[in-house]
């Protein structure tokens, strides 16, 4: 034992080495598992309260635009009030409506922290735990879809963007509803992938890809970009389709989670099938 | 000696927030990520004992971890780079050792000792992070391009830096 302890003590560089570096492969994994809160992430307080300074700052150079922009949004919104509507019968009366009935409920949030140049791209948003955020929630802008968000601390959430490796979104043609998943492929910012479109697909540049209804996460229909080329792998009966994103992912400021009121209902329903299955 | 200690730790906060609030909105391209910050570990003091070598390492790492959201990433490229600096040290060593009380700097050791010295300590520290970022090797061509491209970079800069503050050093 003892001269263990003097092996140890002999050689404690390599041994101290090694214990940090399975540290940091601990917490590589760590994060990379989804579905775990990391710790060292961008939503803590002391990072997340330096980038948003900065982003404070920063804000003033784009003002101009930014309200440019949410101008043009105002004048969409205002075509859609009922005031826009001429009014055809003048009877007034109430409808008990039972036909619809709300799902997607919205929250708007900041970005403070953004990147598109790496390989996994984040985004931190201001709203946290205490706005009623929690992780797996969508995320849009007026411009189409953003990404998924990850971690959830009290005040700020990380958001991983359609720019990372490991978000897939399940995307289908406006036109027919073909679906597939959607990928970052890693190359441009402005382009991402789809796959597993069948090759009867008539596919046409400029054609509109949207989310599909069957993910949980967003509602149905939301932009996500156009059909810029496609290709069909040798021996596969399947296109890949490169698309423009209608999102600048540079250009971000404010952004709007979405919660799906009905999600928790249709998990829980899902789950006990699957476990039905399984007897 | 207490100067020392105090200059370095102002050294690094100030490389963090370089690093964070200016480099990394910086965007030069895809294949371009310079990593600056490592420069505090190349121009840490001779006299540096190895255990503190890594620990610093390690806390710089995570620091600019938390920044990147990339838990353990560079955490694990700089404790690596930090193992391996001892061993560089003593292969560019000159004849006599190093004297007491210099820094690896340009300004004690000049350029071409410099460049050697910091450079393998950046290639492979960007080879680590590079690497563990993307942790697979159907991209391996595309990812050590970007491994040459950003060293190239990072190491421009960390010339630069050094050239600027030696400058001052001689005004004072």
């Amino acid at each position: 034992m003892r001269n263990l302890i003097l092996f140890i003590w002999k050689h404690y560089f390599v041994f101290l080495f090694l214990l940090l570096e399975t540290l940091c492969v601990y917490l590589v994994v760590q994060n990379n598992n989804f579905q775990r809160a990391g710790f060292v992430n961008s939503s803590n307080q002391v990072s997340a309260s330096v980038l948003s300074t900065a982003e404070n700052i920063q804000q003033y150079f784009y003002l101009k635009s930014e309200n440019e922009r949410l101008a043009k949004e105002n004048a969409e919104l205002h075509s859609h009030d009922l005031l826009s509507f001429s009014v055809l019968v003048n009877d007034q009366y109430s409808v008990n409506d039972t036909l619809f009935r709300q799902k997607y409920s919205y929250t708007s949030a900041k970005v403070v922290n953004n990147s598109t140049n790496r390989r996994n791209n984040f985004l931190t948003l201001d709203k946290g735990s205490k706005q009623g955020i929690t992780n797996k929630m969508g995320v849009i802008s007026s411009s189409g879809v953003i990404g998924i968000v990850k971690d959830v601390s009290e005040n700020f959430c990380t958001v991983m963007s359609v720019l990372h490796s490991k978000t897939t979104i399940s995307a289908k043609l406006k036109k027919d509803g073909t679906f597939g998943p959607l990928n970052w492929d890693g190359e441009s910012f402005a382009y991402a992938t789809l796959n597993d479109i069948p090759t009867h697909v008539r596919l046409v540049q400029g054609d509109t890809i949207v989310t599909s209804q069957y993910t949980k996460m967003f509602p149905e229909n939301i932009l996500i970009g156009t059909v810029e080329s496609y290709f069909r792998e040798s021996a596969k009966p399947f296109y890949t389709v490169k698309v423009k994103l209608s999102t600048d992912f540079k250009k971000l400021t404010y952004v709007y989670i979405v919660n799906n009121m009905l999600k928790g209902e249709q998990e829980i329903l899902e789950k006990n099938s699957e476990a039905d299955k399984k007897e | 000696m207490a100067n020392v200690i105090i200059r370095n730790i102002i050294r690094f906060f100030l490389l963090v927030l370089v690093q964070v609030l200016i480099i990394k909105n910086i965007e030069l391209g895809r294949f371009i990520n310079p990593f600056v910050y490592v420069l505090f570990i190349v121009v840490l003091p001779f006299e540096t004992p190895k255990w503190l070598l890594l620990c610093i390492a390690f806390i710089l790492g995570i620091t600019i971890d938390m920044f990147y959201d990339t838990a353990g990433m560079h955490a694990a490229a700089c404790v690596f780079m930090a193992y391996l600096r001892p061993g560089v040290l003593k292969l560019f060593s000159p004849r006599d050792g190093y004297e007491f009380g210099t820094q690896p700097t340009i300004q004690y050791l000049g350029v071409p000792w410099f460049l050697s010295y910091a450079g393998i300590l950046v290639v492979l520290h960007h080879l680590i992070l590079f690497y563990i970022e993307v942790f697979r090797f159907s991209e391996f061509f595309s990812t050590f391009f970007r491994v040459l491209v950003s060293s190239i970079f990072t190491m421009l800069l960390i010339v630069i830096s050094q050239y600027f503050f030696q400058r001052k050093k001689e005004q004072e």
